[in-house]
């Protein structure tokens, strides 16, 4: 009994950890496809604010510098996106994509290049990184029954950035749903020629998404490589920002159940690791790949069958193009 | 020239009041399109005022100028007499100009009080404005009988509501000038009436409207006075009460047309179109149509008339073999005709001797990249004569194409042209050529004018009479009241997915319609 309870409490912890980056990734999504960009480049800009806060990170020893260096490299790739598909109306999916595979190529050139370390950036020291953080009374009430543990060990004791992606959620809820700016970057998605005859810009109203969208993009990469790793590694993202992307769908598009679409996939993660070389009783040891592909098969299965009718924003995924 | 004629005597407003908008001088090319040529107009305040012209005309250009959503390459706006500088419809919004556009420019999924707001939010927060819109719309709605409830969602709403939140819009905004592009496309003839007293009462509190129509019935009832457009320039400006249907057709055609053809009696055969209960739903299984019955015989044109949005467009798809229908049977000439299964159905149909005109040619009629050749023979590509051993014969196609460009006036008639290059009425004659030509005993027609200048709606609908003489069974659907009186032997009344009456068109009047387009009364 004492033993199921440390493990619930060890996975709840673990989910937690492993659903920030999706979370915040997820919420960069939202902004962007909520004003009608497919944003299937947050992956890319992910890894290039990675990257960009361990570099920082590792030069000049301060984790708050590189998340700025991160929120800036991710919004510079965001407009770039943007520049692409709001300036030049090019195609959505095409430019994001392509910013993908330029930053996974570029990232370990320019590491290779500053560090000499193939492709990596420096181990980074405890003070170069995001520590965990113990919220008041976490010692205190560590004894008590139940909710001591609950509280010590899975609220208390992570990193600032995990609490930044859980005061993100309510927040991005709060600008979707109840400012002038939410209302006007719900209807962007939806219907731009309603937004530009309400006389609203619609290529303004769809940079600032994609701002927004950069600066939840750097925190989530800097939370990567320079608070749950220290360090950035090659592709060091694997395919957590088309997770985020399956998420955002898989919560229609809205702040709650995008969350918890979140932490389902890293529900999914934590047992992942917590089943490799674990004998399963009637079949034993699964072999470690068909473990770690749990979660992206779970993906698959509900993404096809449990979601139900999502609809995306009517206007995602097309140019806005006046008509003659 | 006439038209300078016309326009002098205009110069100062009646009655010694004042200009509310005058575009001068306006110039505005898309690509090598000149959309509106030197185009002078000036609306007095406190009046109504149509703008005629047929499609592609340059109206729609005029008043998206006006309202700062295109840019002129040249001329000038003023506004209450002072010079405008309408970059942006944000500055025709803050000089007091508000546009209801044909196509409306809601978002759907959003509430009335969502849609009023947007753009017009007043504070950073939401909640700082929806009170006061709140207010504002209700007052608006006591004032001018344009009561919604502010909170239901757009897509919950009948066409006609919508409209009224459009207006609600433009007059949230504080909007003294209020341009109505094509308002009445969408309506029934009872909605447009209701649409029309509104105005005026908008006309008697000072405010002043700009109605876009190419109805000339509508210019007449409503208008103080009119201005003519063709080809992108004015050719005539002139007082309402000094003008008739007919000279305004004329001057808008450049030449005599004859509104409502003559048509002998028909002389119909055998049913050679049999449906029976039929039920189709739509692409959200949403049943459309609920149980239709009819017959359409030889030597006929049945009409359908309606509201758009009605089961029509899922009839005709149903018994075009594009939509599997969810029961019921549909016989042609005689035979069964398989409807559970999309797919093959269409060309089987075909080859069984069913033509169609689809509702909708930009999506459906016409593959805008392929050259009008290509699109004449369009699902007749197997048919021998188009053919050499396995391979297409294309200078048969373009022969074929070509001749029938001539006969059916597609201008211009150069059958290697990519279907997008023509205009929509010869796009259309197009279409109408293709599936005439390969001579159907039974043709469905759907909207066979929409978007069709008025001389090639003349032809359009002379050749469905003589189709009609020759002993085929027609069957056109319409939203065009006009239309289905003009050309149909007998009508059929559609509304919330059934038929709802049958008239003659010699006895029924367009009210007597336009009840049992809106479901309130039934058939005689």
């Amino acid at each position: 009994m004492e033993d199921a309870f440390l493990m619930i409490v060890t996975m709840a912890s673990a989910t937690l950890r492993v659903a920030t980056p999706l979370v915040l990734a997820a919420l960069a999504g939202l902004f962007a496809e909520r004003s009608g960009i497919v944003d299937i480049g947050l992956e890319g800009k992910m890894l290039g604010a990675a990257f960009a806060a361990a570099a920082t990170a590792a030069v000049t020893g301060s984790a708050w510098l590189g998340l700025l260096a991160a929120i800036a490299a991710s919004t510079v790739l965001s407009m770039i996106h943007g520049f692409a598909s709001i300036t030049h109306n090019g195609n959505q999916v095409v430019s994001g994509m392509a910013l993908n595979i330029m930053v996974a190529g570029l990232c370990p050139v320019l590491a290779q290049a500053w560090f000499r370390q193939s492709g990596q950036t420096p181990m980074l020291g405890q003070q170069a990184r995001f520590g965990p953080i113990e919220l008041p009374f976490a010692a205190a009430v560590a004894k008590v029954p139940v909710i001591g543990p609950l509280y010590a060990q899975v609220i208390s004791g992570h990193n600032i950035l995990v609490y930044i992606a859980a005061i993100a959620v309510p927040l991005v809820g709060f600008i979707v749903y109840r400012t002038s700016f939410g209302l006007r970057l719900r209807a962007v998605g939806e219907n731009p020629e309603a937004v530009d005859t309400a006389g609203v810009s619609v290529s303004r109203l769809r940079y600032q998404a994609l701002i927004l969208a950069g600066i939840l993009c750097g925190v989530a990469g800097a939370y990567l490589s320079t608070a749950h790793n220290a360090g950035f590694i090659r592709d060091m993202t694997a395919g957590k920002g088309y997770l985020a992307l399956a998420a955002l769908i898989f919560g229609k598009w809205k702040p709650v159940p995008t969350l918890l679409a979140c932490l389902l996939f890293a529900f999914a993660d934590a047992v992942q690791i917590r089943l490799q070389g674990v004998p399963v009783p009637g079949i034993g040891v699964i072999p470690v790949q068909l473990i770690q592909a749990l979660p992206y098969i779970l993906t698959v299965f509900l993404l096809a069958g449990f979601v139900g009718k999502s609809i995306a924003p009517r206007a995602s995924g097309i140019p806005y193009l006046k008509e003659r | 020239m006439t038209a300078t004629l016309a326009l002098d005597s205009a110069i100062a407003p009646p009655n010694g009041g004042r200009w509310a908008i005058e575009a001068i001088g306006i110039d505005k090319w898309f690509g090598s399109v000149h959309a509106n040529r030197d185009v002078t107009l000036r609306v007095a305040k406190g009046s109504i005022h149509g703008i005629v012209g047929e499609n592609g005309a340059g109206k729609s250009t005029l008043m998206n100028i006006l309202y700062g959503y295109h840019r002129a390459d040249r001329g000038e706006i003023r506004i209450d007499g002072k010079t405008a500088d309408i970059g942006r419809p944000a500055d025709a919004i803050a000089l007091g100009v508000g546009m209801v556009h044909q196509h409306f420019m809601l978002v759907e999924n959003f509430t009335v009080l969502e849609n009023v707001l947007l753009g017009a939010e007043g504070g950073a927060l939401l909640a700082d404005g929806r009170a006061k819109a709140h207010a504002e719309l209700e007052r608006l709605g006591r004032d001018y009988g344009l009561e919604v409830d502010p909170d239901s969602v757009i897509e919950d709403l009948p066409v006609g509501i919508q409209q009224r939140v459009e207006i609600l819009k433009a007059l949230y905004r504080g909007a003294e000038t209020l341009i109505l592009d094509e308002p009445t496309g969408v309506l029934t003839p009872q909605e447009a009436d209701k649409l029309f007293h509104f105005l005026r009462v908008l006309r008697d509190q000072g405010k002043t409207v700009i109605l876009i129509t190419h109805k000339l019935r509508e210019i007449m009832d409503v208008t103080d006075r009119v201005t003519v457009m063709r080809r992108g320039a004015v050719v005539a400006d002139l007082a309402t009460r000094n003008t008739s249907k007919e000279d305004l057709a004329e001057q808008m055609v450049g030449r005599k047309v004859k509104l409502g053809g003559d048509k002998a009696p028909a002389n119909p055969g055998a049913a050679v179109l049999e449906v029976q209960d039929l039920h189709v739903a739509d692409d959200h299984g949403k049943p459309r149509v609920r149980g239709v019955s009819f017959n359409v015989r030889a030597g006929e044109i049945v009409g359908i008339a309606g509201v758009s949005g009605n089961g029509q467009t899922e009839l005709l798809e149903a018994l075009g073999g594009i939509r599997p229908a969810a029961s019921g049977h549909i016989r042609l000439k005689g035979r069964e005709v398989e409807t559970r299964r999309p797919g093959l159905t269409a060309r089987v149909l075909r080859r069984m001797g069913l033509g169609h005109v689809p509702e909708d040619r930009h999506r459906m009629g016409l593959v805008h990249g392929f050259a009008a050749y290509e699109n004449a023979v369009l699902g007749h590509q197997d048919a021998k004569r188009y053919r050499k051993g396995w391979l297409l014969d294309r200078a048969r196609m373009v022969n074929y194409c070509g001749d029938w460009m001539k006969g059916y006036d597609v201008r211009p008639d150069n059958p290697l042209l990519e279907a997008f290059s023509f205009s929509g009425g010869n796009q259309q004659k197009l279409v109408v050529a293709r599936e005439m030509e390969h001579t159907p005993d039974v043709l469905l027609v759907g909207q066979p004018t929409r978007g069709v200048d008025i001389g090639a709606i003349e032809f359009i609908h002379k050749r469905l009479v003589a189709m009609r003489d020759a002993g085929k069974a027609v069957l056109v659907v319409s939203v065009e009241l006009d239309e289905i009186m003009a050309l149909s032997d007998r009508i059929l009344v559609m509304f919330d997915g059934r038929i709802v009456g049958e008239v003659s068109p010699e006895t029924a009047t367009e009210r007597q319609l336009g009840l049992m387009m809106a479901g309130i009364a039934e058939a005689t």
